[in-house]
């Protein structure tokens, strides 16, 4: 589904990732940590052509990155959602037209209309907000729009970083067990989390595996976590 | 960006949804509807000057070349005598369709504006004038002289060809020059076009960033700013043409007096002319649009 093989990452004349060999097979639960800047963000947008190696190879669905095309990389993050911990809404348009945005620029508006997106806001619990501007929304309630947004379109893999970032412990929780949720849907799931609590609150409730970044490689981390 | 069926399709018809996706942009907005109005309402006046002096060109040619004059330079006791000599060339002369010579009134009235009424023109030598009026295929005014210098000596053929080819030329010129001016004003929509949407490419930095996270592909988004650009343009030029074309219509007339300025403006089907500077001005702002978005977007991951 999607795989790194000795990729490396380069990025103002230093390497950042160096021969990570990775691969998320499906409906496979994987968490990425490691210290702040280890390279996290880099990996994960390696994971969905935001950003193209260096050396190696990053396979996406069975194809090599760098022989896609733009709009190649557009369909297969129809089929990736993403989740920032910074999240990004168009500000100019409600919370439940900001979820359904995957669905409108791939023509599918209609999907919105007949129940999918009143079924998903209810899923992350945000009915109520459905027609709130994304600036009114508070931290938590922006990670659930997020979420529902990465998933709005039944993508194959969730990719998240950070997804807990800017919430509290209570709402971390609740994200985790979206998360988990989608994972027992079937879909492949990969958070970068330097968040230790939540991996191993994760690990009571799915088989997950931990790729720890240190020193520029990723390493299966042990069972110290 | 690519021109395919479904690209072409989505800027005529539009679509709801991917219209409201790109944010509105309140002084882009009005700087394109401004500045498409103002250059439309110049290239109103670029074409009237363009084609006004297109028909001053044809008018000028077509008459000066169809006629000539001949001054019979003689003294006053040979005068007639050589001018009914020259009338009797140009009568079995091919070419000429008519000769006459001017009556003493007609030349009085010709050095009027510089002598006054009351010139006494039997008192002076002024030559006297014949006036030829060409047929439709020409006349040799070689031939003519060479005839002329044999039988009438004091007669001479002045074809206005001397001063007829720089007045035409001057008028083709000033056609030339109109549209020039046109194609310059459509270059400078056109780079207008692309700096506001240069300006609101950058302005939604972040949209952009969210919709090709979300999976839109460049053509989708280079057509939300397209199909935005393009209408403003169009709107902005159809309202600068419909006020140039006011401006044009309201100039004053000379009647039938003879003039460059009394004569600009349109005339006939020269009144659709600017019915095309909207359709042209709206092409200009689509293709500098994509051309801009295009840019931008590859810049993006």
């Amino acid at each position: 589904m999607i795989e790194l093989e000795n990729v490396a990452y380069s990025y103002g004349g230093g390497e950042l990732l160096s021969d990570i060999s990775v691969k998320l097979a499906p409906g496979s639960f994987h968490f990425l940590t490691g210290p702040s800047g280890a390279g996290k963000t880099t990996l994960l947008k390696l994971c969905y052509g935001a950003l193209l190696p260096t050396a190696g190879h990053v396979r996406l669905f069975e194809r090599d990155v760098r022989a896609l095309e733009r709009d190649d990389v557009a369909m297969i993050r129809r089929k990736v959602g993403v989740v920032h911990q910074d999240v990004q809404f168009l500000d100019h348009l409600s919370v439940s037209d900001n979820v359904a945005l995957p669905l409108t620029v791939s023509g599918r508006h209609a999907d919105a209309a007949n129940g999918d997106l009143t079924e998903l806001m209810a899923w992350v619990g945000l009915t109520n907000r459905a027609d709130a501007m994304p600036p009114e929304l508070s931290g938590g309630e922006r990670q659930r729009a997020a979420l529902a947004r990465a998933v709005i379109m039944s993508p194959d893999v969730v990719l998240a970083d950070e997804p807990t970032g800017n919430v509290d412990w209570e709402m971390s929780q609740r994200l985790l067990t979206l998360l988990v949720e989608l994972n027992k849907m079937g879909k492949t799931v990969l958070i970068a989390t330097h968040d230790l609590s939540l991996i191993r609150a994760a690990k009571a409730q799915v088989q997950a595996r931990v790729l720890r970044i240190s020193n520029r490689r990723v390493q299966l981390a042990g069972a110290d976590l | 960006m690519t021109f395919d069926r479904n690209t072409l399709r989505a800027l005529l018809v539009g679509d709801r949804h991917a219209d409201r996706v790109v944010p509105p942009t309140g002084f882009t907005a009005q700087l394109t509807l401004f500045v498409s109005g103002a250059m439309a309402f110049l290239a109103v006046f670029a074409l009237a000057l363009s084609l006004a002096s297109g028909r001053l060109a044809d008018r000028w040619g077509d008459e000066l070349a169809r006629t000539a004059t001949i001054r019979i330079v003689a003294p006053e006791d040979q005068r007639a005598i050589q001018t009914a000599a020259a009338i009797e060339v140009l009568s079995t002369t091919p070419g000429i369709a008519s000769a006459r010579a001017l009556t003493d009134e007609e030349q009085q009235a010709l050095l009027a504006p510089w002598f006054g009424q009351d010139l006494p023109l039997d008192t002076l030598p002024v030559p006297r004038l014949i006036e030829i009026e060409a047929a439709e295929q020409g006349f040799d005014a070689t031939g003519l002289r060479l005839r002329l210098a044999a039988e009438v000596p004091g007669a001479v053929l002045d074809d206005h060809g001397r001063w007829r080819a720089p007045l035409v030329s001057a008028a083709q010129r000033l056609r030339l020059l109109g549209w020039t001016v046109a194609l310059l004003i459509l270059g400078a929509v056109a780079a207008m076009v692309t700096l506001a949407a240069n300006a609101a490419l950058a302005a939604n930095a972040q949209v952009i960033a969210v919709l090709r996270l979300v999976g839109a592909t460049d053509s989708y988004i280079a057509n939300a700013f397209v199909r935005r650009f393009t209408l403003r343009a169009l709107v902005g030029s159809a309202v600068g043409v419909v006020i140039g074309v006011i401006a044009v219509w309201l100039m004053p007339s000379g009647g039938d007096t003879p003039g460059f300025l009394t004569g600009f403006g349109f005339a006939g089907a020269g009144w659709l002319a600017p019915l095309f500077l909207p359709p042209v001005c709206g092409a200009v702002a689509l293709f500098a649009t994509a051309y801009a978005a295009s840019r931008a977007l590859r810049t993006l991951t």
